[in-house]
């Protein structure tokens, strides 16, 4: 068989990672600072690890409902009306999924209709293009920008809706740029969802990593509940990624069609995780806390520290990502970091890799800690210095 | 301000610049708070959390529980001041529960801890008794854990 015929079309139309070299070129090195991590340096906090080491000893090691422990989405019920206002029904409109990145599979294949097409600000977070080609809808990139800080504009979005166009996706805080979007803005893009009865999906996975700003939630928004997808977990506040557990949050509608997806291809998110987050909604906020000041002095440093050392960025408000520009140094996102990597041994993300928005920057992750921070800030500018092109 | 201290306590090898840097508190007034908090006691000593296991010194620790009779009118606080003043005594704590005083001492060997508990703690005049606890091991000091924690990896790149 040849190969064009062995993978689908779809599969096929999804362009390879841009970063699968950097995996083989690492795996051949030593000493490598890597700022290319996308998730927590902490391990869980333990009173949620003793939680989920305890839900085995009493033997919770079966399948739960389609929809996850009603204990936990009760819980989280609670949570979104105590620190946003919400009002979810725990019965039918909430849905623990595997991670967010299950989440947005299944928002994307329960609304698209093949052609339909999907709004999404550039850059953004990798899985949102392939997830929407894999439901055989149609990305269509907004672009941002460093002058706006990153932030995407309700004009920009309205500009390039067309007859086809279903929903808008929203990823704040934001991966790789760590802008957060201010409240006036999100209001008029959810003008811009009424007029035109878009729905909106809402990734806010990093939505208590923010710094000095305060997040507002879409759904809280006055007519926004009915028409967003609002998608959240426990991977990047609590430090849980490996546990896998997210949830979706809308009417109830739209939660039983995914559902109707989830019971099939994933049954259920695994009960041990479940237990573990319960206790993270129950106990966890101090811990949140805790991890948030130690993540803001570290932005703080890299921020300063990338800005001395001739790569200008923007103060970002949220999530564990500095998206320095590395225009200075004339290089492209992808030698940039491929000659960093190989010269001084520090690894970054090329910003193309979210984007073609994200072409001219670096993604830095500040989850690290303040020494490693530092010794790849004094790397990366002997690096620069030696590349500077202006 | 707190935030300063609390970075100190955590490295006192940061820098006033760093610091300034890690908290947006202006530099000048970084500076002035920690030269007062030297001045006024707050800052009691800069020191290093050594795991002197690793150099492979022996030292032996023992917490030693002290019954005391308390004195008129100053309570626990001249005996505890007898004690606190030799240098054996590393930590001085006057607690609730079945005796008075906690105080760990250290010493170069066993025999040298007996002969300070037998010689001075114990023929103190308001001193009822003492229990002595060697200790055989430590697992955690200042809140650091002290045998190696293994980490996992985390993979190095991802979006
Ligand atoms: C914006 C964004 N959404 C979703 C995810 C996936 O998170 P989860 O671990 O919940 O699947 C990530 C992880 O990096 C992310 O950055």
């Amino acid at each position: 068989m040849k190969k064009r015929d062995l993978i689908s079309k779809r599969v096929r139309d999804i362009s390879p990672s841009g970063i699968r070299k950097f995996f083989d070129l690492l795996a051949s090195m030593e000493d490598v600072i890597s700022l290319g991590v996308g998730e927590p340096d902490f391990v869980t906090p333990w009173n949620i690890r003793e939680a989920g080491i305890y839900s085995l000893e009493k033997g919770y090691t079966t399948y739960t409902s389609n929809y996850g422990l009603l204990e936990l989405r009760e819980e989280l019920a609670h949570y979104l009306k105590a620190r946003y206002g919400l009002d979810y029904d725990p019965q039918s409109e909430l849905l623990i999924t595997v991670g967010v990145s299950e989440g947005v599979d299944l928002a994307m294949r329960a609304i698209l209709d093949p052609g339909d097409e999907i709004l999404v600000h550039d850059p953004g977070y990798v899985s949102y293009m392939p997830c929407t080609i894999l439901a055989g809808g149609i990305f269509v990139p907004v672009p941002t920008t460093i002058e706006d800080d990153f932030k995407v504009k309700a004009k920009d979005i309205e500009r390039r809706i067309t007859p086809r166009t279903k929903a808008i996706l929203l990823g704040y805080p934001n991966n790789p740029t760590g802008a957060v979007m201010d409240r006036e803005e999100l209001v008029k893009i959810a003008e811009v969802a009424q007029r035109h009865n878009l729905l909106v999906i809402s990734d806010e996975v990093y939505d208590r990593l923010v710094y000095g700003v305060e997040h507002t939630s879409l759904p809280s928004l006055p007519g926004m509940k009915e028409r967003t997808i609002l998608l959240s977990g426990f991977s990047k506040a609590y430090a849980m990624t490996g546990w896998r557990i997210g949830y979706a949050a809308a009417g109830e509608e739209i939660i039983e069609a995914m559902v109707k997806i989830h019971q099939y291809t994933m049954l259920c998110a695994p009960i041990m995780g479940q237990m573990a987050a319960i206790e993270a909604l129950k106990t966890g906020g101090t811990q949140v806390e805790e991890m948030v000041a130690e993540y803001d002095k570290r932005r703080r440093i890299m921020v300063q520290g990338l800005n001395d050392i001739g790569l200008t960025c923007f103060e970002p408000r949220g999530a564990f990502y500095t998206f320095p520009s590395i225009k200075s140094t004339g290089l492209s996102s992808e030698d940039f970091a491929e000659r960093l990597l190989l010269e001084d041994k520090v690894a970054v993300v090329p910003g193309s890799t979210f984007g073609q928005c994200g072409e001219g920057h670096v993604r830095c992750c500040y989850a690290t800690s303040l020494a490693e921070i530092e010794e790849a800030l004094e790397r990366m500018g002997r690096f620069v210095k030696r590349h500077r092109s202006i | 301000m707190k935030e300063v201290f609390r970075i100190l306590e955590q490295d006192a090898r940061k820098t006033p610049q760093q610091i300034a840097t890690m908290t947006g508190i202006p530099l000048a007034e970084v500076k002035k708070a920690i030269k007062k908090a030297e001045g006024d006691r707050t800052i009691l000593k800069y020191k290093t959390l050594v795991n002197w296991d690793k150099l492979g010194e022996e030292q032996v620790w023992a917490l030693i529980e002290v019954k005391v009779v308390p004195q008129r009118d100053v309570g626990f606080d001249a005996i505890a001041e007898r004690i606190y003043r030799f240098p054996e005594a590393r930590s001085v704590y006057l607690v609730s529960g079945t005796y008075d005083l906690a105080v760990t001492v250290v010493g170069s060997n066993m025999r040298e801890v007996a002969a300070f508990v037998a010689q001075k703690l114990a023929p103190l005049e308001s001193v009822q008794g003492t229990v002595t606890h060697f200790l055989l091991k430590r697992y955690k000091e200042d809140g650091e854990i002290l045998g190696v924690e293994e980490r996992p990896k985390r993979v190095p790149i991802m979006p």
